[in-house]
């Protein structure tokens, strides 16, 4: 890393924060409205300890990792489904992108009719947000393998499952962690998409509370989880990603 | 005695899908190959001599005429013939290992065996120590070899070799040209190797064939009555310059002829 | 007969499940199936209706689409108000994302001061600081332009900056070998290059635009085609939802869908590379 890059950055970040602090302990701008660092930390360290924050954190958490591993489950099986054969695709391409170009917040009411304010309408509301991009990329995945590299297979006589397996397979790999990455992204904000709406539960609801009863403080602490968890989800995936493409020159240049 | 490799007649047309048009590739082309033969293709551009590598292996069907191996029509890809690609083609998530021993592992030999096979054959083409690496980690000469023991490995009866050495520069090909001449030697295969440059084909082959341009036809067949083994200084002398003149002087007429007309 | 088939595969495959589906779907709320498997099932065959209030189906949804538009023409005004939210916060989020992007990607030291706080906002769900909005600005008109604008700016800015910072090298080199200044620059090579960037940030911008609208008006405000959702969901008024719900998804696919057009139409020089 590029040391002036370093510098700058920071130095920009460290600035940022030493005035918003300085803003609000002046009074300059009411803290009710701003908070300030120290206060969140403050907020953040109070909490902590508080076990309905825990609770909170459980049912975001709980939300978020089944609607996503069953994006996963669902998404890649039917994504290579959709890529190796032409029909299925035509069958379910009109599914897939009616789904894609409904943003799911719009969707919100539906699914809270269906599945009620708990859980599991925000599992839903994960679930969908996740899938598409999964199911999308592993299709791509799929129809842009190398046409070369199945010319060497059939030369040497390998049967249609093979091929699936030792080549069109590996080769996917790269476009499924691209789709998963951004399937993360896309599932965290269903988590605060869902619970801002309506929850009785979560960090969004948290956040929600804090807004309503001008506790600013909690408000962006329970942002700051959210940032957190999305910097370190995709951190983790590019390590597994790392695992699987020894091979490659360059990883994380998919595509 | 029955030759190793036989065409008979081969031809194959397609229709343009724009002008709906039929264009003939190769027009009544037959060959022979004897047991342990090397022979080489030359001929211009866009002659066909790549498709009919394809149709002999059986990745394309011919429109008419018949191949045959040791006496037997065949019709698809199997186990008697190995190709090695201009491009190597690597699968790019295997090891040198993992890549030489995938044809056998589409033949259903276990992975023990074909561990072991494959290893001799790195010896073979001289990439021991190299098994474990990735194709990116190589040269192109070296992933050429991995192409050839690739292919050696599943014991073809015969091996197809389309332009293999056109993507290196011009040393490497050189050296992988005196390489290929060793590794036949020890192999004893029998060869169809088919390439665009001359010098290349008179020097590693018994008998050069010439194919005539589009459509491809076969003009002439040339013996190389150079002894073997063949050191890379033969490509000097006298009579090896008297050879590449005659065929020179052969595909010249096509080209000539030819050249007016852009292939599509 | 099969040559049409052929060429027209995708269509008809499309087409024929699209129909089967609104088939199932009209079939659940009437009850065919549930007639059709009384013989063998008897008393339980009824579980095969549904009603609905849960899933609504074609012919209603139809129906009622046909009612809000042109009988009581009630969508209208909803349709209004979010559309004057949407380009206010689509303006807004060009006029501060394009500057900013551009000279990010033109000043290296401002892009390194600029970097983090860009990174930062792009890993959080922007939806989350509605609540700190709302707190800011309250529920009008105020707050819902400024969540399309926050969701809206990240893609424009980021695009501009690639688009600047992806110039070919080549081309800046040929220019500066005729001496041209920044500006002359800026206007004869990183300007036009910079248009697919721009079109595709735009294209992303829209999406997550449309996205800004409904979040913004779905969380308490009386106006808008969110606000109409979220009230009609809250009566149990499936037939609305759905009616909503498939406007904004027109709305959105028909604005993607002119982007791509047009960038189309700019892109001709290009030579075809995968997208």
């Amino acid at each position: 890393m590029n040391f002036e890059r370093l510098l700058i950055g920071g130095g920009t970040l460290v600035v940022f924060l030493l005035v918003w602090e300085l803003c609000a302990d002046s009074d300059a701008i009411n803290p009710l409205f701003i908070s300030s660092p120290s206060r969140i930390v403050h907020a953040g360290s109070a909490l902590m300890t508080d076990p309905d924050f825990w609770n909170d954190v459980r049912v975001s958490a709980n939300e978020f990792i089944f609607g996503y591993i069953a994006a996963i489950v669902i998404g890649v099986p039917l994504g290579l489904l959709m890529g190796t054969s032409r029909r299925l695709s035509y069958i379910f391409a009109p599914f897939v992108d009616t789904l894609n170009a409904v943003p799911r917040v719009t969707l919100l009411p539906l699914l809270i009719i269906w599945f009620g304010i708990g859980i599991w309408s925000k599992v839903a509301v994960v679930f969908l947000g996740a899938v598409i991009p999964i199911v999308i990329s592993a299709l791509s995945g799929v129809k842009t393998n190398e046409a070369r590299f199945l010319t060497m297979a059939r030369s040497f006589s390998a049967s249609r499952t093979r091929i699936f397996a030792s080549i069109i397979l590996p080769g996917t790999v790269p476009y499924i962690f691209t789709g998963l990455k951004y399937a993360a992204g896309r599932a965290l904000l269903g988590v605060v998409v869902g619970e801002l709406y309506a929850s009785t539960a979560g960090l969004g609801h948290m956040i929600a509370d804090a807004g309503n009863m001008f506790q600013t403080d909690t408000l962006f602490f329970g942002v700051l989880i959210f940032t957190a968890t999305g910097l370190v989800v995709v951190a983790l995936l590019d390590r597994l990603e790392r695992r699987f493409e020894r091979w490659r020159p360059n990883v994380g240049a998919a595509t | 005695m029955t030759p190793k490799l036989e065409a008979q007649d081969i031809r194959l047309s397609y229709s343009q899908p724009r002008s709906g048009t039929q264009l003939v590739a190769i027009d009544g082309v037959s060959l022979q190959v004897m047991d342990g033969e090397f022979v080489a293709i030359v001929g211009p551009s866009g002659c066909g001599k790549t498709t009919f590598l394809s149709v002999v292996d059986g990745l394309i069907a011919a429109t008419g005429g018949r191949v045959l191996v040791d006496g037997e029509v065949v019709t698809r890809p199997g186990p008697d013939r190995a190709v090695v690609f201009q491009d190597a083609s690597l699968l790019p998530w295997r090891t040198v290992l993992g890549n030489v021993r995938y044809g056998l592992e589409c033949l259903g030999v276990g992975t023990r065996e074909a561990d072991a096979r494959a290893e001799k054959l790195i010896a073979l083409v001289g990439l021991s120590g190299f098994e474990h690496h990735y194709p990116h980690e190589l040269s192109g000469g070296m992933q050429q070899r991995v192409n050839l023991a690739r292919a050696l490995v599943v014991d073809p009866k015969i091996l197809l070799m389309d332009e293999p050495f056109a993507s290196l520069d011009a040393q490497t090909r050189e050296l992988m040209q005196e390489e290929l001449t060793r590794i036949w030697a020890q192999a004893r295969k029998t060869v169809l190797f088919i390439t665009h440059q001359i010098d290349e084909a008179i020097y590693l082959a018994d008998r050069v064939v010439v194919f005539s341009g589009r459509p491809g036809k076969v003009k002439d067949s040339i013996a190389v009555d150079i002894e073997r083994p063949r050191p890379i200084g033969v490509k000097r002398q006298a009579r090896f310059h008297a050879l590449e003149d005659r065929i020179w002087g052969l595909i010249d007429e096509d080209v000539k002829t030819k050249a007016r007309v852009k292939p599509s | 007969m099969k040559r049409f088939y052929l060429a027209h595969e995708r269509a008809i495959l499309g087409a024929i499940g699209v129909v089967l589906f609104l088939m199932l779907w009209e079939g659940f709320e009437r009850g065919w199936w549930a007639e059709l498997l009384q013989p063998p099932l008897g008393p339980q065959a009824a579980r095969f209706q549904l009603k609905p209030i849960f899933i609504s189906s074609p012919t209603r949804i139809a129906r009622m689409a046909f009612d809000m538009f042109f009988i009581t023409g009630a969508i209208w005004k909803d349709i209004g108000w979010s559309s004057l939210e949407f380009a206010l916060g689509i303006a807004l989020a060009f006029a501060i994302g394009i500057p900013l992007g551009l000279a990010a990607g033109w000043y290296r030291r401002l892009n390194y001061a600029v970097e983090p706080f860009l990174a930062a906002l792009n890993a959080t769900p922007q939806v989350a600081f509605l609540p700190l909005l709302i707190l800011w600005v309250g529920t009008g008109l105020a707050s819902r332009v400024m969540i399309i604008v926050l969701l809206a700016v990240l893609p424009i800015a980021i695009s501009a900056l690639a688009a600047v910072r992806t110039v070919d090298a080549r081309l800046v080199r040929v220019a500066r070998s005729f001496s041209a200044g920044d500006a002359l620059l800026f206007r004869s090579i990183i300007l036009p290059s910079a248009v697919p960037f721009l079109l595709a940030g735009a294209r992303l911008a829209v999406g997550r635009g449309m996205i800004g609208i409904v979040v913004g008006e779905i969380y308490g405000s009386s106006a808008g085609i969110g606000a109409m959702i979220s009230q009609a969901g809250s009566r149990f008024e499936t037939d609305k939802v759905f009616v909503g719900v498939l406007t904004i998804a027109t709305a959105g696919v028909a604005l993607v869908e002119l982007i791509r057009r047009i960038e189309r139409r700019v892109d001709v020089w290009r030579p075809q590379v995968a997208a």
